[in-house]
């Protein structure tokens, strides 16, 4: 499947200098037994940059970051940080500061302690890894807890000390492993926009693994889709959600409704409009298609007469999500709030595609 | 990495959340008082304790009536006691260290790498349980190079592998508590090597189960009698046994020494350990 790109976010623009090194996954394969985590993944990233590695559990997105983290290593290829090759450097060499999942920190040691172990691992004096470590701690809004153990702090506060731990040792790239997965969403989303200010200050170039697509398009540069351990598409969150690349991508990333559809030359016809295709015409398979579209990419409008059905709606604050059963297919649509109160559940409907262009698939079986 | 000197960017005290409901000072509960466990409790201890008295009051008691401490000090007189308790003290200190030494590595890698070889593993721990002493100290006798057979040595090489059951079960238990994968990672992510990380994180979190490993290595040690006898090595269980049956009551009471010994060590190793957990537990 091809993959497609985008040039990677100048992070000068945002006005720190970028202390990070470029990181470079350079034909990665890794295969355990007879699945194949990765396969011949290729992805560059500049210094600075936040990267969200996202897919579906089992894409190989945790593998490339554990390979990279000098946990695992690599069946072909190379991990190349600032030019060099590190795929068989130990992991303790490396120097990347990781946050994990689960609450990672020494049960034994205070918050203080927890961020001090790095530098204690590099011979630091006892008074200037005290005095950094309570810094950082001051950096991540617990100066006042740097006494406190891991026991004595929330799932949030935790992750926060893991956030300071790593990035005392001023790592060349910073990775985080799904480190808000295990928080409420309250929690998760303050330290999600924590996370992402803290790594624009330093610049620091950033991995991070997630399977929440809201996570990675709000905190990441760019957001490298897998699927089957390989890469469907590397781009900037909105070129991601307004231009996916392949279907998978189309399907996986934000919300789509599928309408079976019929080419003509250039172009399908949806719901009786003739609508260009978007993207290589060559690459669209022969047979039966579908059409991916967006929730916005439809207007729905009460018609006595007309051919759709409200079978559901979902309130989601200034619009609200409808769902419309027209002619086997069952299609979202956002509306505005303020004029969704005539679209009742069983009002009949008629529904008029209004994107310019629209990404066309292989018809799914259930479609 | 740029300088950290932006401050205090994200000290939003708003934004920082509160610990877990359970980090809450504990309310006073009233104490319920269970009858049931009380019994067995008062039960369990009448079985330990009238025996002991017996036995303490059999030493200590003047033949004319009352009690004496003057038994105790005929027991440092005693001949051969001393090199016996010298000895005995020898094999645990050696025997501990060693075990140690072998089975904590070894059931960390289990854990890590080869967590399907755990099943195994006790397997393989309990076989010295399993196998009688006698047959395994001839085992024993009979294939070691002639320059150990007479060296004390070969007898803790013995009692290393008597106390590998009771050593892996504590160590398996208290590596089973922890997110060993995820400290072992941690640990590494910030530049410390493998035996950094078995020293400054896996063991102070391991400190419950290698206490306990190491009270058990003791008493094994202190208490075993049939190999020490068979390989003619005077500790103190075989000084017991062949001391001079002319004063038995020095005998019963190193006995009960010994005894009360091992439950002295091992509420003090319990309560250090109970000490140092509740401090860490102060901010």
């Amino acid at each position: 499947m091809a993959m497609a790109t985008d040039t990677p976010t100048n992070v000068e623009t945002r006005g720190a200098s970028p202390s990070g090194a470029p990181v470079v996954f350079d034909n990665l394969t890794r295969r355990f037994g007879a699945t194949t985590a990765l396969d011949r993944l290729s992805l560059d990233i500049a210094p600075g940059e936040l990267v969200a590695l996202l897919g579906p559990s089992g894409c190989g997105k945790t593998t490339a970051l554990r390979v990279l983290a000098g946990f695992d290593r690599p069946d072909l290829g190379r991990v190349l940080v600032d030019g060099n090759d590190v795929s068989h450097v130990p992991a303790q060499r490396r120097d990347m500061g990781m946050v994990f999942q689960s609450y990672s920190l020494f049960p034994n040691m205070n918050a203080r302690d927890n961020v001090a172990f790095g530098l204690q691992i590099r011979h630091q004096r006892t008074a200037q890894r005290r005095a950094k470590a309570a810094e950082l701690l001051e950096l991540v809004g617990l100066g006042e807890h740097v006494t406190k153990y891991p026991h004595q702090l929330s799932g949030g506060q935790q992750q926060r000390v893991a956030l300071a731990r790593a990035l005392a040792i001023e790592p060349r790239v910073l990775l985080l492993d799904e480190p808000l997965s295990a928080l409420d969403a309250k929690v998760r989303a303050e330290l999600r926009d924590q996370i992402r200010a803290l790594q624009q200050r330093l610049a620091i170039t950033t991995v991070f693994v997630t399977h929440d697509q809201e996570e990675a398009m709000s905190m990441a540069d760019r957001v490298c889709v897998m699927f089957q351990g390989r890469v469907e598409q590397v781009a900037t969150p909105s070129v991601l959600y307004s231009q996916p690349a392949t279907p998978f991508v189309g399907r996986f990333v934000g919300v789509s409704s599928r309408v079976a559809v019929t080419r003509r030359g250039d172009h399908v016809e949806v719901l009786g409009r003739d609508v260009p295709i978007r993207g290589d015409l060559a690459a669209v398979p022969a047979g039966e298609l579908e059409a991916l579209l967006r929730p916005e990419d439809l207007d729905v409008t009460v018609n006595p007469n007309g051919l759709g059905v409200v079978t559901h709606r979902s309130f989601l604050g200034a619009t609200t999500r409808v769902g419309v059963g027209i002619a086997g297919a069952n299609l979202r649509v956002d509306v505005r709030s303020a004029q969704a109160d005539d679209l009742e559940l069983g009002t009949r409907v008629d529904v008029s595609v209004n994107a310019r262009d629209v990404l066309v698939t292989t018809r799914q079986p259930s479609s | 990495m740029a300088s950290l000197e932006f401050g205090t960017l994200l000290a939003d005290p708003s934004t920082t959340d509160q610990p877990f409901a359970d980090d809450a000072p504990v309310t006073r509960r009233r104490r319920r008082v269970h009858w049931g466990r009380g019994t067995i409790l008062v039960v369990a201890a009448l079985y330990f304790v009238v025996p002991f008295y017996a036995a303490m009051a059999f030493s200590l008691q003047r033949p004319t009536g009352g009690f004496s401490l003057q038994p105790l000090s005929q027991i440092a007189s005693a001949p051969g006691f001393l090199s016996a308790l010298w000895l005995s003290t020898q094999l645990a200190v050696i025997t501990m260290i060693v075990v140690m030494l072998l089975m904590v590595p070894t059931v960390i890698y289990v854990h890590l790498r080869m967590p399907r070889f755990r099943r195994a593993m006790e397997v393989i721990t309990i076989l010295p349980i399993i196998i009688p002493p006698i047959a395994y100290s001839v085992g024993v006798l009979e294939s070691a190079p002639s320059w150990l057979r007479s060296s004390q040595y070969l007898l803790a090489i013995v009692y290393v592998i008597l106390a590998m059951p009771y050593v892996y079960r504590s160590l398996d238990s208290g590596l089973g508590a922890l997110d060993l994968k995820t400290l072992v990672e941690a640990s590494r992510s910030l530049g410390s090597g493998w035996i950094s990380t078995i020293w400054r994180v896996l063991v102070p979190n391991l400190r419950s189960a290698l206490m306990s490993a190491s009270v058990l290595t003791i008493a094994l040690v202190f208490g075993e009698f049939t190999i020490a006898n068979v390989d003619n090595w005077t500790t103190i269980p075989v000084w017991i046994y062949l001391a001079p049956t002319d004063n038995p009551r020095v005998n019963t009471l190193v006995a009960m020494i010994a005894l009360l010994a091992t439950c002295v060590v091992l509420t003090l190793i319990v309560s250090l350990d109970r000490s140092q957990s509740r401090d860490s537990r102060r901010s």
